[in-house]
């Protein structure tokens, strides 16, 4: 009998067939769309009029790739920070952290608005100190603020979590071994925190690569990114829902050979998501 | 150091919570924009409890929220469970790729994809009307099974086998051994994929849209609101529920860390 | 008694203080219980309009759907969209099911052809008399057997006098004008924002040479750069904050804008417009037919009607609305203008799927310029 078993393999049935209905079945349906035509007849042309969106995808990735880099940035030494503070306040600060995602992401998008706006918050404080209007809503750099604050809590939280597992015996060793604050980060830390920072890229990364509410209201509707194309085909009606399946296809490929890619970089054998 | 690190910390708070500050202010925001303050009022709030719309959308969040979270969580640790038990290693790795599709994915596929597969069985059995909340109701315990599955799984593999064995040895029947020992050695993993599905659930947005059909859910009132001009009632109502979880939170992590003191007291 | 009315008069008075009291008419009176049965109460109505085209009891106006359900004891149960087109793709996809629909003229054009709407039968909706006659057998449905007109308008541009002054060319080329760079909004969907082209460059709004349709969409890429943003129903808080100061619009909602900001201006491009009348309509997917009838003729109740022209400030087809010396837009001149002053107009037609799919791909190439 294997020695880690627990309970009977068979009560994992019902998630085994409801995987398969639910995650399998509705993704194939998804392929059967994007290589047929309206008529049900196989065909190529949906996946070969994606020239035509190439330009939704580069934005798209991108504008992700931007915002997951700053997100890093910032939320690097955010958890390396955190770990430093006693352990109620890191408990304490995590909560803090996590709280925003529990309200909506809409709402939180959309008061960036009033922050950003011509008539908005930061304008009418320039405009009191004299400076003219800065062009800030509407534009590519507004819609990164948006992926960049929606999904920062993302990167934070898988960083520390890793971080603040690091043994400090670790740390005290390479100090007594004379190493200075550079080497002890690239020696020790980084590689140690690596799983952290991986899954955190990939939670940033996906979303941002596929949303399209942040591109709508900071953007202004004025480009589409793949996830707005894909929308805008499926409020247009049946007739598009071949292309649409194909454009979400690409994108789904696009993701998983990014996380293929990123799993390369990790050692962790369950997937790479540590959350 | 000390003080620049807590300036940074402090920053990245501050980034973390302008638009929620923000809302909040513009919630009590007496005229009926969002972008410009004329005055304190609370009538948003007070017009809250008559908005029928607004209510309705928020007790189907919640609905949804709980089922998809209860369900998904007996439903996932069984299936963890289950997992760990699978020996054939091709099988189990077919299985966890597939757990982690739904994660890995990309919200508006997995949207997308379940949309077409409703709408589909809808067609073959002849339904007027194939989404609503069963199909918005399967979408979430779809999204939040894999988050079950892996807060769960890692509390299995570090549970310690011979404490099953030793139950078996001293006569329990596996299922009386995996309720008295196994069940409160994951029970935190149980209880972390119930918060999280819980929490996914009430937030998500991107599958609801594409599967809710008219059960529609708080996040899907908004994203119409955003759509035309959003009024501060929906800013009352975020704030509302950012209080409530607030409080809650801080009420856990004090019950938490009093909990933890007097283990500590204990062990000592 | 009358202490009692008078109570609550100053009371309605005090609470209506802030918001808009400017609407004339009395709601109080509303009597209607003779002509509704409460037959059908218990069952529900599923009614999909456009967003903010209904009174829905904000302003202290009458709310529509609450008088209905407390007339009739049906449940409405209320939804919007924001275009023709993702109505459409609702009514398609089969997912959901619908009672009442709110269209507009192509689209109902459109979805006659597809065999998607039920036959009204007028003689059961006593008010039908009341509409106008130059608003039924309109083109899209002849015979008016699928449609009831619920309201009509044209679109036109909106101005911030404040910001533009009042010197500004009337004609739809200020949307492509470099003094107004970033100023500027246009529609968020691929008709409404063709047309503003396509006016500006003479062409026929139902061209079926594709060669038209590129130069529109070469037209809206070049006045991409000088766009603020597409909007849809946004339009209100751009332009009432002064966020943006040109628009082009439905030329009701000018008219909502205008009560909260005054500095709002408004005209009918040189160069003609667009028309349209949204109709009620029944779905194939209806559930409660009869329902949707009693719905229908509630909607055309003078009261009711007047309520909503006032509510969304569009022009109404209901005679009863716009004989009444005490609605609010009584002889408006923006909505009800003189022969002379009305622009040249062109409705929209269904066009040919080959030509629609053609522009509606042509948007993507606009948005991905």
């Amino acid at each position: 009998m294997n020695k880690k078993s627990f309970g009977n393999k068979l009560i994992a049935c019902p998630y085994i067939v409801w995987s398969a209905i639910f995650i399998i079945v509705p993704l194939v349906i998804m392929v059967y769309f994007a290589l047929t035509d309206a008529n049900g007849t196989f065909t190529l042309a949906n996946l070969a009029s994606l020239g035509r969106y190439k330009k939704a995808f580069a934005i798209s990735i991108v504008y992700a790739l931007i915002a997951t880099v700053i997100t890093l940035l910032i939320a690097y030494p955010m958890a390396y920070f955190m770990t430093k503070l006693k352990i109620r306040s890191q408990k304490m600060i995590m909560l803090i952290v996590m709280l925003p995602m529990w309200m909506n992401f809409l709402i939180r998008t959309y008061s960036w608005i009033t922050i950003l706006a011509n008539t908005g918050i930061i304008n009418s404080f320039l405009q009191k100190l004299g400076l003219g209007p800065v062009k800030l809503i509407n534009t590519p750099g507004a819609v990164i603020l948006g992926m960049v604050y929606d999904f920062l809590p993302y990167m934070i939280l898988p960083i520390y979590s890793v971080m603040s597992k690091i043994d400090n015996s670790l740390l005290e060793a390479s100090d007594d071994l004379g190493a200075n604050a550079f080497n002890k980060f690239k020696r020790v830390i980084f590689p140690l925190s690596r799983p952290g920072v991986i899954s955190g890229i990939t939670m940033v990364f996906v979303p941002s690569v596929s949303t399209f509410y942040i591109s709508q209201k900071l953007g202004g509707n004025k480009t589409m990114l793949v996830g707005d194309t894909i929308e805008y085909f499926f409020n247009l009606g049946p007739d598009y829902y071949n292309v649409a399946s194909a454009i979400s296809l690409i994108l789904m490929v696009l993701i998983m050979v990014s996380l293929f890619v990123m799993n390369k970089f990790s050692d962790s054998d369950d997937g790479g998501v540590i959350i | 150091m000390k003080t620049l690190s807590r300036l940074y910390i402090g920053l990245i708070l501050f980034f973390l919570y302008a638009p929620v500050l923000v809302m909040i202010v513009f919630s009590f925001n007496s005229s009926s924009s969002v972008w410009v303050f004329e005055g304190f009022s609370t009538e948003w709030y007070t017009g809250l409890l008559s908005d029928d719309v607004m209510i309705t959308a928020l007790g189907h969040t919640l609905i949804i929220a709980a089922l998809s979270a209860v369900i998904s969580t007996v439903l996932g640790t069984a299936a963890a469970v289950g997992i760990m038990a699978i020996r054939n290693k091709f099988a189990k790795k077919a299985i966890m790729g597939t757990t982690n599709i739904p994660m890995m994915n990309a919200d508006i596929v997995t949207g997308i994809s379940l949309m077409l597969l409703f709408i589909f069985i809808g067609k073959l059995i002849g339904l007027s009307e194939s989404l609503g909340f069963v199909t918005v109701l399967i979408a979430h315990i779809t999204f939040n099974l894999p988050y079950v599955i892996l807060s769960v799984m890692p509390k299995l593999k570090q549970t310690d086998a011979n404490l099953h064995e030793a139950a078996l040895d001293l006569g329990c029947t596996p299922v009386k051994a995996f309720f008295k020992v196994i069940l409160p050695s994951i029970s935190t993993g149980i209880v972390t994929g119930l918060i999280m599905s819980f929490t996914l659930s009430l937030d998500d947005f991107v599958i609801s849209y594409f599967t809710c059909g008219h059960y529609q859910t708080l996040p899907i009132i908004i994203y119409n609101m955003t759509k035309k001009s959003v009024t501060p009632d929906t800013y009352a109502l975020s704030t509302i529920i950012f209080i409530v979880i607030f409080a809650l939170l801080i009420l856990y992590n004090m019950l938490s860390s009093k909990n933890e003191s007097k283990a500590l007291k204990r062990r000592v | 008694m009358k202490k009692i009315l008078t109570f609550l008069l100053c009371l309605t008075l005090l609470f209506s203080f802030s918001g808009c009291s400017y609407y004339s008419y009395q709601y109080f009176d509303l009597d209607l219980k003779g002509k509704y049965t409460k037959d059908l109460a218990g069952t529900s109505l599923t009614v999909y309009n456009w967003g903010e085209y209904i009174s829905d009891g904000s302003y202290d106006m009458l709310n529509v759907n609450a008088e209905f359900e407390k007339l009739t004891g049906i449940k409405v149960n209320y939804l919007t969209f924001e275009s023709n087109e993702t109505m459409y793709s609702q009514i398609k996809s089969g997912g959901v099911s619908y009672d009442i629909i709110i269209p507009s003229d192509y689209m109902i054009e459109r979805l006659i052809k597809e065999k998607e709407l039920l036959e009204i039968d007028t003689a059961k909706i006593s008010n039908y008399s009341l509409i106008e006659e130059k608003y039924k057998n309109v083109f899209f449905d002849p015979k008016n057997k699928y449609s009831v007109p619920y309201s009509v308008g044209m679109v036109g541009i909106i101005y911030n006098t404040a910001q533009v002054g009042n010197d500004i060319d009337h004609s739809w080329g200020v949307l492509w004008d470099k003094k107004y760079k970033d100023m500027t909004l246009n529609f968020n969907n691929p008709r409404d924002a063709f047309m503003t082209a396509q006016m500006y460059l003479g062409q026929d709004l139902n061209s079926t040479n594709k060669k038209d349709w590129d130069k529109a969409a070469d037209l809206l890429k070049k006045g991409k750069n000088n766009l603020q943003s597409y909007v849809m129903d946004e339009v209100y808080g751009k332009m009432e904050t002064g966020e943006a100061a040109i628009a082009p619009y439905y030329a009701g909602d000018y008219l909502t804008m205008y009560e909260v900001n005054e500095d709002l201006a408004f005209f009918y491009p040189q160069e003609g417009t667009n028309i349209f009348i949204d109709s009620i309509c029944i779905p194939r997917s209806c559930k409660n037919y009869d329902a949707a009838l009693m719905y229908i003729n509630f909607l055309l109740e003078p009261q009711i009607a007047t309520a909503n022209a006032e509510y969304i400030g569009y022009a109404s087809p209901n005679t009863a609305v716009i004989n009444n010396p005490d609605y609010y837009y009584y002889k408006n001149e923006i909505l009800y203008p003189d022969e002379k002053d009305i622009p040249k107009v062109q409705y929209y037609h269904d066009i040919a799927d080959e030509i629609r799919m053609h522009y509606e791909m042509l948007w993507c190439d606009v948005k991905l310029y």
